[in-house]
C-alpha cells in the first residue's frame, strides 16, 4: 500500500495530516496491518489537550492493546465518532479512517516527523516485509 | 502505537513442518513458547482472527497442531502406569477411546492437561502441551519408572492438523477411507488420509466445536500435501487456515483451560473446576492425597466467567476488584469474543464473588469497569441432529 505524501508519519506508526493550523491524525495501513482485527479505538474528548510523543488513546484488537502517540501538541477540536460502533473502518482503509482533529499548537513540530518515503523504509526495515 | 508484534522469528526459535507453507500463505508469525507459529494469516486471503473464528463456529478451519507433544506408554503395565499419573479414570476407556484428564504434582496443582488416548490393548497416547513436552517428558518417565511399560517422546514424528467446525467431517471424508460418521466425539480411528495408510483420526479438538486431529509423517513435503489436500477438500465449505489467534478465542469461549492461564503449577483442580475429570474414587494417583485435604478445607478461589457489561475489554493478567476498588483476584484469560460478540474473561475469584449475576469491576489501565459473572461455558455448540 502506498503512504499518502500529504501527511507526515511517526515510527509509532501514526499519521498526521495538517491542514493550516489545524492536523488530521490516524494510525498507518503497517498499523492495522501489524494489529489485525480491531475492535475497540479509545479516543481523547474534545478539548483534551494532547502532548508530542505521550500517549493520547489506545486501540485494541481481538488479540491486544496498543497505545496510541499524539505526532504533534494540540488540542482536540474533533473526534471521529464512527470508530465508536465501526472500529473495523480503521482496518478497511487506515489511511481515511482518522481519529482526531486537532487544533496544532506549533505546525514546526511536524518538521521533524517521517515524510512518506522515509516512513516506507521505515516499516520495510522494521517488519523485513 | 506500540507493542507491535515483530514478525522475524530468532534462528534458535522450533518450527513444524508446515513452516515455510504458514510463511509462503502470508501468516504473521509469533514465538509462541519457542515456536515460530502463525497467529493468523492475512485478510486478503480471507482471514483474520475473527473470520478465521467465525469458519470454525459455522463452516470449517484448519490448524497446524504440530507443536503439540505426543507420549506413548506401551507394555503389559501401561494401564497400570497412566492411572498412576493422570486423575482422571482411563480404566474406562474402550481401545479407539479418547478422555481428557491432567498430570498432577503431589500438591495436587497441574503439570500439564492432556487427551489420553486409548489405541490398543495396552498402548496409550497422551497428547500434551507445546510449551510443557520436555517437562511433561521426563515427569511421565520419571514417574512410571516402577512399571513394565515403555515411554516414548513421539513429538517429533507427526505433523498433527486439526479440522475443525460444523463442516470438519465433511471436508475430511473427501480424503479418507474411515468412515467418519462412526466415529464418536473423543474416538479415534485409522484410515488411509491422502493415500497415507494407517493414520490416526481423533475426533477431538480445542475450539468447542465438532471436529477431527489427524496424525500424519512429519516430513515437509507430505506435511504441505496433506495441508493443502484438507484446505481445496474444505473449499466449498468456506475453509480457512487458522491461526493461534483464533485458537485461543475458540477455546476461550468454550471454557476450555490454557496452561499458564487457568491451570499451573500454583493451581489446583478443585480451583479450576476440573471435578468431573479428577476421579477421586480412583484409589491412588499423584495428587490425590493433597486433592483429599484441599477438598476438605473448601476453596479459597475459583474460576469464573465475566462479561464486560461496561465498556471495555479485560486481558490476561488485569485485576477484578470488588464494588470498593479491592483487589479480589485476576483475569486468567480476557478477549472480545468474535462469535458471541463480547467481551468475556475467565478470572479467579473467591467463593463469595462466584454466584451468577455478581457484580464485580476489572481494572483496565487504571479503571474499574463493570462485569458480571456469568454461566459457562460462554458457547456451547448446537446438538448435532
Amino acid at each position: 500500500m502506498p503512504y499518502p505524501t500529504d501527511r507526515k508519519y511517526t515510527k509509532e506508526h501514526e499519521w498526521i495530516q495538517p491542514n493550516g493550523s489545524t492536523a488530521t491524525i490516524g494510525i498507518t495501513d503497517y498499523a492495522q496491518q501489524s494489529l489485525g482485527d480491531i475492535v475497540f479505538v479509545e479516543l481523547p474528548k474534545p478539548g483534551a489537550e494532547l502532548s508530542s510523543g505521550k500517549t493520547f488513546g489506545s486501540v485494541e484488537s481481538v488479540k491486544a492493546v496498543s497505545d496510541l502517540f499524539a505526532p504533534a501538541s494540540g488540542t482536540v477540536a474533533e473526534v471521529n465518532e464512527a470508530l465508536a460502533t465501526a472500529p473495523e473502518n480503521v482496518n478497511k482503509d487506515a489511511h481515511t479512517a482518522w481519529m482526531l482533529k486537532i487544533n496544532l499548537k506549533d505546525s514546526k513540530e511536524l518538521d521533524a516527523l517521517l515524510s512518506a518515503a522515509d516512513y516506507e523504509k521505515f516499516v520495510a526495515e522494521e517488519g523485513g516485509h | 502505537m506500540s507493542s507491535l508484534e515483530s514478525t522475524t522469528a530468532p534462528s534458535t526459535v522450533r518450527k513444524t513442518a508446515l513452516n515455510s507453507v504458514h510463511r509462503q500463505m502470508g501468516a504473521k508469525m509469533v514465538d509462541f513458547n519457542g515456536w515460530d507459529m502463525p497467529v493468523e494469516y492475512p485478510a486478503a486471503i480471507g482471514c483474520g482472527i475473527i473470520n478465521e473464528h467465525m469458519a470454525v463456529r459455522t463452516g470449517v478451519g484448519v490448524f497446524d497442531v504440530s507443536h503439540m507433544g505426543d507420549i506413548r506408554l506401551a507394555g503389559p503395565e501401561a494401564l497400570a502406569a497412566v492411572q498412576h499419573i493422570s486423575m482422571n479414570d482411563a480404566a474406562r476407556l474402550s481401545v479407539g477411546q479418547a478422555q481428557y484428564s491432567a498430570l498432577l504434582y503431589p500438591q495436587g496443582t497441574f503439570v500439564d492437561d492432556v487427551i489420553v488416548h486409548r489405541l490398543d490393548e495396552d498402548e496409550y497416547l497422551l497428547v500434551i502441551n507445546a510449551g510443557t513436552r520436555e517437562k511433561d517428558f521426563s515427569w511421565v518417565r520419571g514417574n512410571t519408572r516402577q512399571f513394565d511399560c515403555k515411554v516414548e517422546d513421539l513429538s517429533d514424528a507427526f505433523t498433527q492438523i486439526a479440522i475443525q467446525g460444523p463442516k470438519g467431517v465433511r471436508t475430511l471424508q473427501k480424503l479418507t477411507d474411515a468412515d467418519l460418521n462412526a466415529v464418536k466425539f473423543y474416538w479415534v480411528t485409522r484410515g488411509t488420509v491422502c493415500g497415507l495408510k494407517n493414520i490416526l483420526i481423533a475426533r477431538t479438538g480445542y475450539t468447542a466445536e465438532d471436529g477431527f486431529e489427524i496424525y500424519i509423517p512429519s516430513d515437509e513435503a507430505t506435511s504441505a500435501r496433506v495441508w493443502y489436500a484438507i484446505l481445496e477438500a474444505g473449499k466449498e465449505f468456506g475453509a480457512v487456515p487458522c491461526g493461534l489467534g483464533a485458537r485461543n478465542t475458540l477455546r476461550l469461549e468454550g471454557k476450555l483451560p490454557l496452561y499458564g492461564h487457568e491451570i499451573s503449577d500454583t493451581i489446583n483442580v478443585w480451583e479450576a473446576g476440573l471435578d468431573r475429570f479428577c476421579k477421586m474414587e480412583k484409589p491412588e494417583f499423584v495428587g490425590r492425597e493433597a486433592l483429599e485435604k484441599s477438598k476438605a478445607e473448601g476453596l479459597k478461589r475459583t474460576l469464573v466467567g465475566l462479561e464486560m457489561v461496561e465498556r471495555g475489554i479485560a486481558r490476561d493478567g488485569y485485576r477484578v476488584l470488588d464494588s470498593a476498588a479491592g483487589e479480589i483476584g485476576f483475569v486468567t484469560s480476557g478477549s472480545p469474543a468474535p462469535f458471541l460478540k463480547k467481551n468475556i474473561a475467565l478470572a479467579y475469584v473467591p467463593p463469595d464473588f462466584s454466584p451468577i449475576g455478581t457484580g464485580v469491576k476489572v481494572e483496565i489501565r487504571g479503571q474499574g469497569v463493570g462485569a458480571a459473572v456469568v454461566p459457562t461455558p460462554f458457547y456451547k455448540r448446537p446438538k448435532m441432529t
